[in-house]
């Protein structure tokens, strides 16, 4: 029952979140601003995706238990950067050879904000696109009591199972990468001191380079898993950037395991608050004492509102968010 | 160039731009662009002394002008008797409590002298207990308020005052949330406090959206009354017959130019005082001083100005200016439509207004908030007549062609997009930039 309702969607919404905060937390803590436009950087990869998607299945190539999205998403993943690339080169770039302060970054990423977002409407238009195939369910509720004999079913979606899986192999391989290469080591001594690598002969174009590809990729993905997970909606990429946000600052900004951790505090709490008890209290107690409503914390209304109540809580408790930030 | 010609060519050609609206479209739709113009101004001003003068981030325009707005229904709207009788006062007296939990969870963290996680702990159960209590004082009556015929009232509202008062209070109420942000968030640094206030100004939002009983929610509420008489009432004066066989202008166009030049005119007596009272602040002793703390904090420090004091402030001072444009916001639609006020869009509308008009200069924020709506509003025909020019020689039966004529009124974000792009590259001062003093 209950992992029905909030850890399955939990998990998957985590999932989407932690890699939307990994993005814009790498952003900041190796270029040092707040990415508005991660959020459109998403919407751009989940738009490629389904362009691609629609080219796939009229050529009628797919694989099909899985949704054909899977089969493009490498390819979307690389149009993704390459337009990431292309607007530090046109814009970002300017203002860090410039020094300027990282609110002046910020507002010159609200600008590539409204301009991709105006750009991906041009190109696919407002409406609502829905570009899953393939099967539902990995299992249904029916065939889960038939297997376990639990009187309660258990439901998971195939979308919730790719994007959990996917969020993990990319979270692993992400971690390696920082860890134990030698260019995801000078990424982080650029992040953490630029003077000092400079010195040691680290090339920052290469970093800088290196940080919008891994951007570019954790967009495209977050942002494709998301699409098939709901559906397609440039609107509503515009709004997830502030959960996103939420998500990078409560675990910390510029810490990626502060991001994972942040992406799953807020889904988690969205979901707690605003889950009818009714139904559990149903179970533990006999029926005449059963309380009327729902019993739900907040309304369902609020849900997102959650993520910003958490984010003040924590910057009023810890500014620094759970877990330290600002070493990458 | 200097600034006061640059002032006076470009607010020339405004005018010139917007008659040249009147005469081409309609009196009609010069006056309603005008209009906004107006508001879109002071909310500019408003953002141009934060972040202009002082430095700080304010994204939650959105949230204090739906609070101004909220001010008209509380101000202007006739008191819903049944909703008052059935259980208006519990739900104030449960307001009352939660907020009395907070403070006194406040009063404790402060004051108390254990150590810190008892602390937590304590304030922490007296704000959840302060919350349950609530709920259990207020839920009831709720459900009966909204049940009070849904479709017509279902809420408590207002004074029943002339709807102007509903300005000043507007701005009251803005300057009054933004004294509890500021104590939140002003402490932060600058885009920590951006992404808070935006956050903030979300949750307002949410709450007015849901919050039945107060605002009726996405019901909206429609009728608020108006500061000027009404087209039909005018319709039937002798003095307007006169007039439109004068100016050979048919009556119900007459009487709604009428309407909107009187709502221009109150507009514009706010927009004065406004000017008048922010220039004369930024010319004073305390103008200085903030422009001090903005461009080195540290040693405004060191000079003894209290940074956090003033800071709070100018915050105040600014969303309270937002606050009131909200309040004539909402009197000129003459509905309250919480759906209508989107963050993300609308607050980074003024924030182009701002740079691009030149921030730090009060006369650049007003021009850039005529020039900035006057595109918002003008750039999907403009789309649309572009798109058309380039697919000329296409023809019409083309895919490409219908697709990018449908999807033409969106060029008006890639438009807004690249204005600030290419001001914060190429005039990162806008177009009047701040005075050398």
């Amino acid at each position: 029952m209950i992992s029905n309702y909030i850890v399955i969607p939990g998990l998957t919404y985590g999932s989407q979140l932690a890699l939307g905060a990994l993005g814009i937390t790498i952003v900041y803590s190796v270029l040092r601003f707040s990415n508005f436009a991660h959020g459109e950087f998403m919407s751009f990869g989940a738009m490629s995706s389904i362009l691609l998607c629609w080219l796939f299945i009229s050529l009628e190539i797919n694989l099909y238990p899985l949704p054909t999205a899977i089969l493009v998403l490498p390819i979307a993943i690389i149009f993704t950067i390459f337009y990431c690339l292309i607007v530090d080169k046109l814009i970002f770039k300017f203002y860090r050879q410039q020094n300027s302060k990282s609110v002046i970054n910020l507002i010159v990423s609200i600008g590539v904000m409204f301009f991709t977002g105006g750009l991906i409407r041009f190109i696919v238009g407002p409406g609502d696109k829905n570009f899953f195939d393939g099967e539902r369910f990995v299992f249904k509720a029916k065939t889960f009591k038939n297997f376990t004999g639990l009187n309660e079913g258990l439901t998971l979606k195939t979308t919730q199972g790719i994007t959990i899986l996917i969020t993990v192999l990319l979270v692993i391989l992400l971690f390696w990468f920082l860890n134990k290469t030698k260019t995801g080591k000078s990424m982080r001594a650029y992040s953490d001191n630029k003077d000092l690598a400079l010195l040691s002969g680290i090339n920052p174009e290469k970093v800088v380079l290196i940080t919008w590809v891994i951007t570019g990729t954790l967009a495209c993905v977050a942002g494709t898993l998301y699409g098939l997970d709901k559906s397609y909606k440039p609107f509503t990429y515009l709004h997830l950037v502030l959960p996103i946000f939420s998500a990078a600052i409560v675990g910390g900004v510029g810490n990626p395991v502060g991001a994972i951790i942040g992406g799953f505090v807020i889904a988690f709490s969205e979901l707690i608050i605003t889950f009818a008890y009714k139904k559990i209290f149903f179970y533990f107690l006999p029926s005449f004492m059963v309380p009327e409503g729902l019993l739900q914390i907040l309304s369902t209304d609020y849900k997102i509102a959650i993520s910003f109540i958490i984010l003040v809580l924590v910057l009023l408790i810890k500014p620094t968010g759970i877990y330290k930030g600002k070493v990458i | 160039m200097t600034n006061l010609s640059r002032i006076k060519i470009l607010y020339i050609m405004m005018a010139i731009t917007l008659f040249a609206v009147g005469i081409i479209q309609s009196w009609n739709v010069a006056l309603t662009i005008f209009n906004l113009c107006l508001i879109s101004s002071i909310m500019s001003l408003g953002i141009n002394i934060q972040w202009g003068n002082a430095g700080i981030v304010n994204f939650g325009v959105m949230g204090f002008a739906a609070l101004g707005g909220l001010a008209n229904i509380i101000i202007s709207m006739p008191p819903t008797q049944n909703a008052w009788d059935t259980g208006g006062f519990s739900i104030i007296i449960g307001l009352g409590i939660f907020i009395l939990s907070i403070f006194l969870s406040i009063i404790i963290f402060k004051k108390s002298q254990f150590n810190k996680k008892i602390k937590y702990m304590v304030s922490f159960l007296i704000i959840i207990s302060g919350y349950f209590f609530m709920r259990l004082l207020v839920d009831v009556p709720i459900e009966k308020i909204e049940a009070i015929e849904p479709a017509k009232t279902g809420y408590l509202g207002g004074f029943n005052l002339p709807v102007l008062i509903s300005w000043p209070v507007g701005g009251l109420l803005a300057a009054f949330s933004a004294y509890i942000i500021g104590k939140i968030s002003l402490g932060l640094r600058s885009d920590y406090l951006a992404i808070a206030t935006l956050g903030i100004s979300e949750i307002i939002i949410y709450i007015l959206k849901n919050e039945d009983w107060l605002s009726r929610g996405v019901k909206n509420v429609n009728g608020l009354p108006r500061p000027v008489p009404y087209e039909i009432e005018l319709q039937s004066k002798e003095w307007i017959l006169q007039t439109s066989k004068i100016l050979d202008i048919p009556i119900p166009e007459l009487s709604s130019i009428i309407v909107k030049l009187s709502y221009s005119i109150w507009f514009c007596l706010v927009l004065l005082i406004v000017l008048y009272l922010l220039e004369i602040a930024v010319k004073s002793p305390w103008g200085r001083m903030m422009r001090a703390i903005r461009d080195n904090e540290v040693s405004a420090n060191a000079m003894g100005k209290n940074i956090k004091r003033r800071h709070l402030q100018v915050f105040i001072i600014g969303s309270a200016i937002i606050g009131i444009a909200g309040a004539m916001l909402t009197t000129l639609d003459g509905q309250f439509t919480p759906v209508s006020y989107q963050p993300l869009r609308y607050t980074f509308l003024i924030w182009i207004m701002v740079i691009v008009g030149g921030s730090g200069n009060n006369f650049g924020s007003i021009i850039g908030g005529f020039l900035i709506w006057f595109f918002w509003v003008q750039a999907e025909p403009l789309g649309l007549w572009f798109i058309s020019q380039i697919t000329s020689h296409i023809s019409d039966a083309n895919v490409v062609k219908t697709h990018l004529l449908e999807n033409a009124a969106h060029i008006r974000l890639m438009f807004m997009g690249l204005i600030l792009l290419l001001t914060l590259r190429f005039a990162p001062k806008g177009l009047i930039p701040e005075v050398k003093r």
